[in-house]
């Protein structure tokens, strides 16, 4: 659905030229829900505003659908943005237009009868759920209505991509997780393909299918959102999952023979009698360190720090390995 | 109290300062826009950003605005007889209040629409709009309390200016305030002319705020 060959962007400044992007590859497939993170400055932010073209790559091409967005003359160009929404951090919408007239707005861009804006508007209010807010102001609204609309105007002209900008960064927890489960709605409902750029790990866990970890302009690592989170491989991957993942007690050196795993569940064992049954069997004893119990995408996980001790810790890891927990020592 | 006072003479005074603010104020709107428009959009760091023209503009705006508008007035003399025939009363006043006006006003339109959230524009440009549609459909409404405020600073300002043309024979309040209380010694002339001029002035302030007011959704 989405394509990046070789994307380069620099900026020129009085400071010198900084590279935003550093020949990016990437592949989005129709229908998922793709990820990108990576700290401030890391390019991720540049990245999605190439998608659609706000921001020209200096080298490579991008493809969206059929078209080759950095082929394409003006006219094309918008008629192809059309088919892209895109929802921002601080919403960006117009201040002096109601609820209603915000959503109108790219259909009236575009040149809609009225009746038919009409009818697409009132569909498009109800669907995120903004129907007695209509003839406010954006002023009038809270942070979660006001990405509902900017959601809206995004799908007022049936777009088959919508491009998320750090559309969670000004929200607060709770209607993060509202504005994350009507995104993830209208993936599934609509089949809408979502590229979203974010810092929140939390946001990725919750919605994306896959991810990609930038730094310094570059994509490090890239994959399906749980084997990245579970074995991330890249540094800055690692520090950037520890900070919300924290597995504690790793500081003191475990005592003479006992070992320390990290053993992570996936599916179903996450909820089965795994580590008990196998320590039973073995006559290990296990201490459990640190732990957590979630869910990535919607499947559930989970992952600990244990230490053993006793018994045949050999033995106890091959069984765990064989009923699908992975084990690695730490 | 106010035996010189002719009230017919101060009746089409007035009304003849109405008529050159409200000509005087309408096309400086009409060139002021348009002229922000472009000093914005080719500005640094626009997507349409064109230094030679921004330069060009802003060289125009700025002589025309460091020129003090008496001078102005009587430099302006042979392009307003070519322009509308006459260097006299109302008509013969307005082209020199508008190339007074136009370019002070274009600047703060300059400023109005710099003062809209860069988002939006991205926003619009995101949904396939044109620089026409930008430019129409969201940066003016948008701007559009600065935009009101602007012209009310503007308005005021050409009351002034129109005070001043009476100077070369416009007429107006601010003629009979020269020619009578002041060349005349007519003292209540002239506090009957101020005191119109500082009603006028006082009522476009309150119809502006009135307006801002009523476009602002912030």
């Amino acid at each position: 659905m989405i394509r990046l060959e070789g994307v380069t962007r620099r900026f020129r400044s009085a400071a010198g030229e900084r590279t935003a992007l550093d020949g990016v590859d990437l592949e989005v497939a129709r229908g998922e829900v793709f990820g990108v993170v990576g700290r401030s400055g890391a390019g991720k932010s540049t990245l999605i505003r190439t998608i659609n073209l706000l921001e020209r790559p200096d080298a490579g091409r991008v493809f969206v659908g059929e078209r080759e967005m950095t082929a394409l003359g003006p006219a094309d160009l918008r008629a192809a943005r059309r088919r892209i929404g895109m929802i921002f951090q601080h919403f960006n919408l117009l201040d002096a237009k109601t609820v209603a007239e915000n959503v109108a707005f790219p259909l009236r861009l575009e040149g809609r009868l009225a009746a038919e804006v009409r009818t697409r508007t009132a569909e498009l209010l109800e669907r995120v759920g903004l129907v007695e807010h209509a003839k406010k102001h954006p002023a009038q609204l809270s942070g979660g209505q006001k990405q509902r609309v900017g959601i809206a105007r995004a799908l007022a002209c049936g777009p088959d991509v919508l491009l998320s900008d750090e559309a969670t960064s000004a929200l607060d927890p709770e209607t993060t997780d509202e504005i994350l489960g009507l995104l993830d709605q209208l993936n599934r409902e609509l089949g809408l393909t979502v590229v979203l750029i974010t810092h929140q790990m939390e946001v990725v866990r919750r919605v994306c299918d896959r991810v990609a970890v930038m730094a310094d302009g570059r994509v490090v690592e890239m994959g399906a959102t749980a084997d990245v989170f579970l074995h991330p491989e890249h540094a800055v991957t690692r520090s950037m999952i520890a900070e919300t993942d924290a597995l504690d007690g790793l500081d003191e050196t475990p005592p003479q023979g006992t070992r320390r795993l990290r053993l992570t569940f996936r599916g179903a064992t996450t909820y089965g009698p795994e580590l008990s049954q196998v320590a039973r069997e073995t006559g290990v004893d296990v201490a459990i360190l640190s732990g957590r119990i979630a869910r990535i995408r919607g499947e559930p996980y989970g992952q600990m720090l244990v230490s053993m001790s006793g018994g045949n810790a050999d033995a106890a890891v091959a069984r765990l390995t064989e009923r699908g927990v992975a084990v690695e020592a730490v | 109290m106010f035996a010189n006072v002719a009230w017919d003479e101060i009746g089409r005074a007035t009304l003849d300062t109405l008529m050159m603010l409200g000509g005087s104020l309408s096309l400086t709107i009409l060139f002021g826009v348009p002229l922000g428009v472009l000093l914005y959009l080719s500005g640094r760091g626009r997507l349409t950003a064109n230094p030679v023209l921004n330069a060009m503009l802003s060289l125009i705006v700025n002589v025309l605005r460091s020129i003090p508008f008496i001078i102005l007035l009587i430099v302006m003399l042979p392009v307003t007889v070519l322009l509308v025939g006459t260097s006299l009363g109302v008509l013969g006043a307005i082209p020199p209040l508008v190339a007074g006006a136009a370019p002070f006003y274009a600047r703060l339109v300059e400023t109005a629409l710099r003062e809209v959230d860069k988002g939006v524009v991205e926003a619009t440009q995101a949904m396939g709009g044109t620089t026409w549609q930008i430019v129409t459909r969201a940066l003016l409404p948008e701007a559009m309390p600065g935009l009101i405020a602007g012209a009310t600073v503007t308005a005021i300002a050409l009351v002034s200016y129109t005070a001043m043309a009476g100077v070369v024979g416009a007429g107006g309040l601010g003629d009979l305030a020269i020619r009578f209380g002041y060349q005349r010694f007519q003292t209540d002339v002239m506090v009957v002319t101020v005191v119109l001029l500082l009603i006028m002035v006082q009522g476009l302030q309150m119809l502006g705020d009135w307006l801002v007011g009523r476009v602002s959704h912030r």
